[in-house]
């Protein structure tokens, strides 16, 4: 039986197309995939996150134990910082990735995928020692996505000048409507914006007070191409509990002077057979998770792991893993498919690089 | 709701009769249940194909399709603007969004199809 999120009614109402995701019912598409990624790169989206868990971990052995238990550093979180991390098995397997957010020195808020979300809960409550407490908010904590260039406009427009000197990965907790909400400069689009944690009656408010200022609903299609072209993961795809998470690359997310579960073989570069890569295909013919990769002489190398057509790339590209040596870009490959050969190439992540997510905030807010 | 003016196949292709050709396309239902098309695959000119016989690929962002010869013919004709605007299947599944012409094996094959209206009862 799907769960449905506080906002189903809503998308319902807006005429989405609701599909089955991580034990959700949940919104696919609404006008339509392409047009929900461009209202992204040049506007603003929404995205109801509500599946994804969020977990509290607190108390004198949170640090200790959340360093053992991600890779990345925890001990060096300041308040209101939050990092990226992978949560891996003894054999260096991704058992989900996640952010941690430091809410306060011995506090720290966990968020999860949604399929995860329940083996994720046991693995770290197995992992707790007596003085951390471990509670699961999921089920009355509320999540919105607000992505893309006029993302901060609206935030602004609803919240005051809250968002004013954030930084990328940084964090303010304030009021919305009288209760308590946390904005983190985070994302999955490769675009400047928030991710917005709040109770469902405030979330629902501020998905329909940010469309009357301008942000568009978007759904779980557009939520995928856009961070397809911003080379971002997505567990069960690039991330997965049979792959050595050192093998993903994501160098930032792995803490190379702590051990944590797994670290002996994610940070053993002897033991990655294959590396993450961007491949870009030749046309608009787009490769699918599966296909196999195979260089020159029509050899194995390799293994898609996502792929479509890139709507703001105008060309198909795909995330895969290579045969370690072969993910220079500019490596000639070829895609073979059930369907036929494609030809590709080896390119830099991200797919697309106009992406406003690092940029100074102030520059997409209105001057006080 | 599908056009009276051609036929329907099960596989979801529409046929136009236009002089004694063919005309073949996706219905407004495929296009829709499709979503944004990305790339179209076309069949080579002169390719003789059966009725039900694969001849070219739909692709949209969610996923591929493969496009069913609705009556046996030989290509004689392929909508080559889809090569660079595959999306004019989604603005005008109809007309400027047909795919392929046929020339029929037995010109009284279009018959067998469905009618619109007995098409829109099965989707």
């Amino acid at each position: 039986m799907s769960q449905r999120t506080c906002l189903y009614d809503v998308h319902v109402a807006l005429g989405a197309h609701m599909g089955p995701f991580g034990g959700f019912e949940m919104p696919i598409q609404y006008s339509g995939i392409v047009a929900e990624h461009q209202a992204c790169r040049q506007g603003a989206v929404l995205f109801d996150t509500c599946h994804m868990g969020e977990f509290l971990v607190e108390g004198a052995g949170s640090v200790a134990d959340l360093d053992q238990l991600v890779s990345c550093p925890v001990a060096s979180l300041e308040s209101g910082q939050c990092r990226y991390g992978l949560m891996c098995s003894p054999d260096g397997g991704v058992i989900d990735d996640l952010l941690v957010y430091r809410l306060d020195t011995e506090r720290f808020m966990l968020v999860v995928n949604a399929g995860t979300q329940a083996d994720d809960a046991a693995w770290i409550e197995s992992h707790l020692g007596d003085t951390t407490t471990f509670t699961n908010l999921s089920a009355d904590t509320a999540k919105i996505d607000l992505q893309g260039p006029a993302a901060p406009r609206i935030v602004q427009g609803l919240l005051g000048n809250v968002l004013g000197g954030l930084k990328y990965y940084r964090f303010v907790q304030t009021l919305y409507r009288g209760e308590p909400v946390l904005l983190s400069r985070t994302g999955y689009t490769g675009e400047i914006g928030v991710e917005l944690y709040a109770a469902p009656d405030q979330a629902i408010a501020f998905w329909n007070e940010a469309m009357a200022l301008g942000a568009e609903p978007a759904g779980l299609g557009a939520r995928d191409t856009l961070r397809l072209e911003a080379g971002m993961p997505l567990h069960g795809h690039e991330l997965t509990t049979e792959r050595n998470a050192g093998e993903a690359g994501f160098a930032r997310a792995i803490a190379d002077d702590k051990t944590f579960i797994g670290s002996d073989v994610v940070c053993d570069a002897a033991r990655r057979k294959q590396a993450l890569a961007g491949i870009q295909l030749e046309g608009r013919r787009a490769a699918r998770a599966g296909d196999a990769l195979c260089d020159a002489s029509g050899s194995d190398v390799g293994v898609v792991t996502s792929g479509s057509y890139g709507p703001s790339v105008g060309r198909a590209i795909a995330l895969g893993y290579l045969d370690v040596g072969l993910t220079e870009p500019g490596t000639d490959l070829t895609v073979r498919m059930a369907r036929g050969e494609l030809g590709g190439q080896v390119v830099a992540l991200p797919f697309w690089k106009k992406g406003t997510v690092r940029k100074r905030i102030e520059g997409f807010l209105k001057p006080r | 709701m599908s056009q009276d003016d051609r036929k329907y196949a099960t596989s979801h292709e529409w046929a136009k009769q236009d002089g004694d050709l063919i005309v073949v396309g996706i219905s407004d239902h495929a296009q829709q249940e499709l979503g944004d098309i990305t790339f179209v695959e076309l069949p080579p000119m002169g390719q003789v194909v059966e009725a039900g016989d694969e001849c070219g690929v739909i692709e949209s962002v969610k996923a591929a399709t493969d496009l069913y010869a609705p009556v046996g013919g030989e290509v004689v004709a392929v909508n080559e603007a889809l090569e660079v605007s595959p999306e004019l299947i989604n603005q005008d599944v109809w007309e400027a969004g047909w795919v392929l012409k046929l020339k029929p094996s037995n010109p009284g094959d279009i018959d067998a199809l469905m009618s619109a209206a007995d098409y829109d009862a099965t989707v």
